[in-house]
């Protein structure tokens, strides 16, 4: 299997748990695309992104490889995997003001953060909002901070845990657009783990359905 | 933890468990026999005193000594504060069970009779001293056998005194006065006190056995109680105890209904008596201490009206003392403060009711006409007791007595 | 790497030093004990045990004590919890129930002795106006025979303690759900909760109730203040005989701290043999379908009861403060008839080297706790612990047993192993005094230390540390930027109540410190011993300002903190 930059691969990953396989999966993702998984509960749609991300619990027997810009990223630790994660939840750091979140999550080196904060901050219609607390914010407008957190930390690959589920119908779509355009803008693989149809459909990427 | 060396450790270990701690090394640490020289050595050194610290009065005594022992003989002294004497025992037994001969935690310890006893027993004390200290002379021990005698054991310089004490009785004098203003008399002996009791009930208590003040109760009573006394101070295994103690358990079967709680339950200690006393649950209670009633009064926990007095044919006293442990590093300082404590104006200063109120064991009569006028009592205080009241003083049975009678107390009111 | 040896370190602190100390109290009590002329292995010390009057009477008032205690303290907790509402009643009640755990041991029971006493604050507030007493009546209500004063001085403190620990583990399981989906079924709401929350709750406050029970069984400063006398409890009577100037006595009091030990576990094994009993009754009344049954009773039991501890501990700290500025005080005056500042002011210089003692041992074992507690919990997060569907937690039984090694020094009484660890102390010549009393006091801050601190870092969301990870964040700096400033206030509470346990110490101290060591707890003892309310007033008062003011500060210091973090102000 080739592997190029800004390319999530999954070589041969299987997954299986007290002998039971259960997720087969050997794909590849290119810049921008999103990949999205389907499945019932406990079809180990949950499992597979923690392995990715680097959180698999030893219980779990996991074959194959991850390979990440053209490196084999399956041994290495969380930190330092460039996966980002979007959850369920924003999880907006509640002792973190919205700029420090933001900060949180970029590189000690990176330069300009404050203004790169900002202009960040500009895109997504919360002008100014840097100073604020948190949990002040609505749902809507935590579920941004936390994209924008994700974009800013300069991840090369994104993983969507069902990122929309907790929004009401009308703000659902909204960050469905905002996110995935953002991620295509940004040339990131991305993998979605979802329950929701809608979900893929506006992904418009490739659909795997697991058992 | 990280400090001990493993050879050591296991030395010390095989010592503890095969119970090699060699069985007794009294003089540890060399101690000059010229007083100058014991001065000299003090000098510079820190002696940790082991005194129980359940009165602010003693402690406030035992601070002003450290202050002017630091003053005059450049010895440090700290006073490490025990709620029961036996706390520094414990700990005594426990460096000697460790092998620890020299370097003990403990110079100097305020005791008497069981304690002594017990310690003498087990060769836990240094000496003889307390004839190498200049001030002992001035107790004049040839004509006043209690400070050589504790509890009939002789301390053959073991111990050296440091104070008195006699049991004493106090009551409130307006409590006493009945519905009909007239004055009725507290009991001035022990079978007196059986009837005042009767008459009133609930008034009266004396400390839960094995409280050495209510010990020191049992002994009191079985005192007036016998015919003979003599075979009080011998040990008790001489004398058929069951036929000798029998009348005072006669006595206090008699007496218990009426005790405060019907007997049921005795308060804790010397101490818990003047709290019950100054909470108005007892009208009559006794203490070990003649100035107790006085400083209480003067420390707001009894009222003006209180008053002292003795049984009229007297009332059971003793000497409390200072002994040196065989294993204090500090042996020379120990030895400068226990000679500091016995001289006149310490010993003045202890006595003054302001201070502490604890008599003097000097023989006074003998000091010279200007030292004796430190010793002058305050007659004024209605609480205090006169000092001629003291003269009726009944010597300690043996120790062995104790016990028994503590023991026997138990078996016979403890769980009926 | 060395995070990984702490659940070592921590055995290895906590167990050895225990061990040992059962050992060296085991040989005496049966007759080894070369100093004290026993050279050979006996029976006799056991005989004389038994022969001693009134013990099977001791043993019962031990074990009836720690039994009934924790029943009781359970059952209100329990009623309390499930009646609970949001009201500012019950707001108010657990607030004011955190600063009851500060209170040491002995001043709470002093401040009871004083209001209970027939001579005490309350019979002087109805006499002699309602009572007609004039003196104060003679009634046997503190030391009562049955020890039931020592019962209640002990629910005062307990009480608090099982509830702080309910508190802190009902928020995983969840039940306003459960509630919800049991009314909607015709529960009764408490009822709702009895069914639907308790039996789910119990196993997570099963350990705080075995150190509860292990607690009162051997508790020996408040059994001397408020247990009955004829006979003491078993703990009191070893304390004696340790104490006792015949020094043959210590072949007893060995023996006698042996068989503590016995009543202790027994006490234990009564309880589990009553949990699997009730387990199986409980069982039959969850499923009988009763909805309603006494639902307002149940309501105004818990209630009521924790409103009247609460009040209890209050006026009784409000006696101690009276008696200490009290001058001449007659009964049935319910007031002094004169105030005096004086045995504050005589106190006063004699306070600052208690106080300082104090602080610098306290700091130091629980800053030594609170390393090692959070060391080992993160070690668990990091490596022992597995997490299944939804990130909740499977514990593997390595932990369990670790973990529960932890609870030794609440569960062994103290009195079982102190002595023999002063010897074996002293044989290695190991007379650091401070050094070794901290030691000690970590022995006793280190189990409430991770008792109050684990609960909340278990139960913290593990997305937030995986969020910081693929945020480009080291397990370290997780660690420092996200779990520590995100647990501030539950780790305030947990170093708050080591600040507590180690200012109430009162034994430890003691031995350990060789007596030379002088705390307020030792002081406030030592001049308890002289019987004078007043003075004792002064220094159980300034005993139990102490934690307070630790408690203050963890409650206020979060909220300084986080003034403009409101997702910081709730409870975590």
């Amino acid at each position: 299997m080739t592997t190029t930059s800004h390319t999530l691969a999954l070589e041969e990953v299987r997954l299986a748990l007290g002998g039971r396989t259960l997720v087969e999966i050997d794909t590849l993702i290119g810049p921008g695309e999103v990949l999205t998984v389907m499945g019932p509960s406990g079809a180990g749609k949950s499992t597979l992104l923690a392995m990715i991300a680097g959180f698999l619990d030893p219980a779990f027997e996991a074959r194959g490889q991850v390979w990440l810009r053209g490196r084999d990223i399956t041994a290495l630790p969380a930190e330092a995997r460039g996966v980002g994660l979007l959850f369920q939840d924003p999880l907006l750091f509640p002792h973190l003001s919205v700029a420090g979140n933001l900060r949180f999550g970029m590189s000690r080196h990176m330069k300009d953060k404050n203004a790169r904060i900002e202009q960040a901050l500009h895109d997504v219609g919360l002008a100014g909002f840097g100073p604020r607390d948190p949990t002040t914010l609505s749902g809507g407008q935590q579920a941004r901070v936390a994209l924008i957190r994700l974009l800013l930390s300069e991840p090369a690959a994104v993983l969507l845990d069902e990122p929309f589920s907790r929004l009401d119908r009308q703000l659902r779509h909204e960050m469905r657009q905002l996110v995935f355009d953002r991620l295509r803008h940004a040339g990131l693989p991305s993998l979605l783990v979802t329950h929701d149809h809608e979900d893929a459909e506006d992904a418009g990427g490739p659909l795997v359905t697991l058992a | 933890m990280s400090r001990y060396r493993p050879a050591h450790l296991a030395t010390a270990l095989v010592c503890v468990f095969l119970g090699l701690a060699s069985a007794t090394s009294l003089a540890a640490g060399p101690v000059p026999d010229d007083w100058q020289a014991v001065r000299e050595q003090a000098r510079g050194q820190t002696v940790y005193w082991n005194a129980w610290a359940g009165d602010t009065r003693t402690n406030g005594y035992i601070a002003w000594v450290a202050e002017q022992m630091a003053e005059t003989h450049g010895v440090e002294v700290v006073h490490v504060k025990l709620d029961d004497t036996s706390t520094a025992v414990s700990r005594v037994i426990a460096e000697k069970a460790a092998d620890n001969l020299d370097d003990g935690s403990i110079d100097l310890i305020w005791l008497n009779g069981e304690n002594f006893a017990a310690m003498r027993e087990h060769d836990l004390l240094y000496g003889p001293f307390a004839e190498t200290l200049p001030n002992f002379a001035l107790t004049r021990p040839a004509n006043n056998p209690e400070m050589v005698t504790d509890f009939t054991l002789p301390t053959e310089g073991f111990e050296s005194p440091w104070g008195k004490a006699q049991i004493t009785f106090y009551y409130d004098s307006d409590e006493l006065r009945g519905d009909s203003q007239e004055v009725k008399s507290p009991p001035d002996s022990i079978e007196a006190l059986l009837d005042w009791s009767r008459a009133n009930p609930g008034r009266f208590s004396y400390p839960r056995i094995p409280d050495f003040t209510g010990s020191t109760f049992l002994k009191q009573a079985l005192i007036a109680l016998v015919d003979d006394r003599q075979p009080l101070y011998a040990p008790v295994e001489e004398s058929d105890f069951a036929k000798v103690t029998a009348p005072l358990w006669d006595y206090l079967d008699a007496l218990h209904p009426h005790l405060w709680r019907g007997g049921r339950q005795f308060p804790d200690s010397g101490p818990a008596l003047r709290s019950l006393m100054g909470a108005g649950e007892l009208s009559l209670a006794f203490t070990f201490y003649p100035s107790e009633p006085a400083a209480a009064v003067a420390d707001f926990e009894l009222p003006a009206s209180t008053r002292s007095y003795v049984l009229d044919d007297g009332t059971l006293g003793n000497v409390h003392f200072v002994a040196i442990p065989f294993n204090s590093p500090h042996k020379a300082g120990a030895l400068v403060l226990a000679d500091f404590l016995l001289s006149p104006v310490a010993q003045a200063h202890k006595q003054d009711l302001a201070v502490w109120g604890d008599r003097t064991v000097l023989d006074v009569a003998h000091l010279d006409d200007a030292t004796r006028r430190l010793f002058t009592v305050d007659a004024n205080n209605a609480a205090m007791l006169a000092p001629e009241a003291l003269s009726r003083t009944l010597p300690e049975p043996h120790p062995s007595w104790m016990t028994a009678l503590q023991e026997a107390w138990q078996s016979r009111y403890v769980a009926r | 790497m060395w995070l990984r040896l702490t659940p070592f370190v921590i055995v290895a602190v906590l167990v050895g030093p225990i061990l040992a100390g059962v050992a060296m109290v085991l040989l005496p009590a049966f007759g080894y004990l070369p100093t004290l002329g026993g050279e050979t292995f006996s029976l006799a010390p056991w005989r004389e045990l038994l022969a001693q009057p009134g013990l099977a009477r001791s043993v019962g008032i031990s074990l009836a004590s720690g039994l009934l205690t924790t029943a009781v303290s359970l059952v209100v907790v329990l009623l309390f919890l499930a009646a609970a509402a949001d009201t500012r009643l019950d707001h108010w009640l657990r607030r004011a129930v955190s600063p009851l755990l500060a209170l040491p041991h002995a001043a709470a029971a002093f401040g009871l002795a004083f209001l209970i006493a027939p001579s005490g604050l309350l019979a002087r507030l109805f006499s002699p106006w309602m009572t007609g007493w004039e003196r104060p009546p003679d009634l046997l209500i503190v030391q009562d025979s049955w020890g039931l004063s020592l019962m209640a001085g002990l629910i005062i403190k307990e009480l608090p303690f099982l509830l702080l620990m309910s508190l802190a583990a009902l928020p995983q399981l969840d039940a306003p759900r459960r509630v919800a989906l049991a009314r909607s079924l015709g529960y009764r709401p408490t009822i709702a909760w009895l069914k639907g929350v308790a039996p789910a709750l119990y196993p997570l406050i099963r350990l705080p109730i075995y150190a509860v029970i292990a607690f009162a069984t051997s508790v020996v400063d408040v059994a001397m203040i408020l247990g009955p006398t004829l006979p003491p409890t078993l703990a009191v009577s070893i304390l004696e005989w340790f104490h006792d100037p015949d020094l043959g006595k210590r072949f007893l009091a060995s023996a006698g701290a042996v068989l503590q030990l016995g009543v202790t576990l027994a006490a234990l094994l009564i309880w589990w043999w009553l949990e699997c009993l009730a387990r199986r009754l409980g069982r039959r009344w969850v499923v009988n379908g009763q909805r309603r049954g006494g639902e307002r009773w149940l309501r105004l039991t818990g209630r009521s009861f924790l409103i009247t501890t609460t009040l209890t501990a209050g006026l009784g700290l409000g006696g101690l403060a009276l008696y200490s500025v009290a001058g001449f005080w007659r009964f049935p005056e319910a007031l002094p008839t004169t105030l005096t500042l004086g045995h504050w002011q005589s106190a006063l210089p004699a306070l600052s080297s208690p106080v300082t003692t104090s602080l610098i041992i306290a700091a130091s074992a629980t800053l030594l706790a609170m390393l090692l507690t959070l060391a080992a919990l993160e070690n668990e997060q990091r490596h022992g612990r597995r997490a299944g569907k939804n990130g909740a937690a499977t514990a593997p039984n390595r932990r369990v047993t670790a973990m529960t090694l932890l609870y030794l020094p609440l569960i062994v009484p103290q009195i079982a192993f102190l002595f023999g660890l002063v010897v074996l102390l002293e044989s290695l010549e190991i007379r650091a005094r401070l050094a070794l009393v901290i030691f000690a006091h970590l022995l006793f801050v280190l189990p409430y230390v991770f008792l109050s601190m684990a609960e909340s870092y278990r139960r913290f969301d593990p997305r937030w540390t995986r969020l910081a990870l693929t945020l480009g964040h080291s397990p370290n700096g997780a660690f420092w930027r996200v779990r520590l400033p995100m647990l501030l206030a539950p780790l305030l509470t947990a170093a708050a109540v080591g600040m507590a346990v180690s200012i109430g110490q009162y034994l430890p101290t003691q031995l350990l410190g060789a007596g030379r060591i002088s705390t307020v707890t030792t002081e406030a003892v030592s001049l308890a011993s002289g019987g004078n309310r007043r003075v004792t007033g002064v220094w159980a008062l300034v005993q139990a300002t102490l934690p307070l003011l630790g408690f203050i500060i963890a409650m206020g210091l979060p909220r300084l903190l986080w003034s403009n973090r409101r997702g910081m102000q709730g409870a975590q």
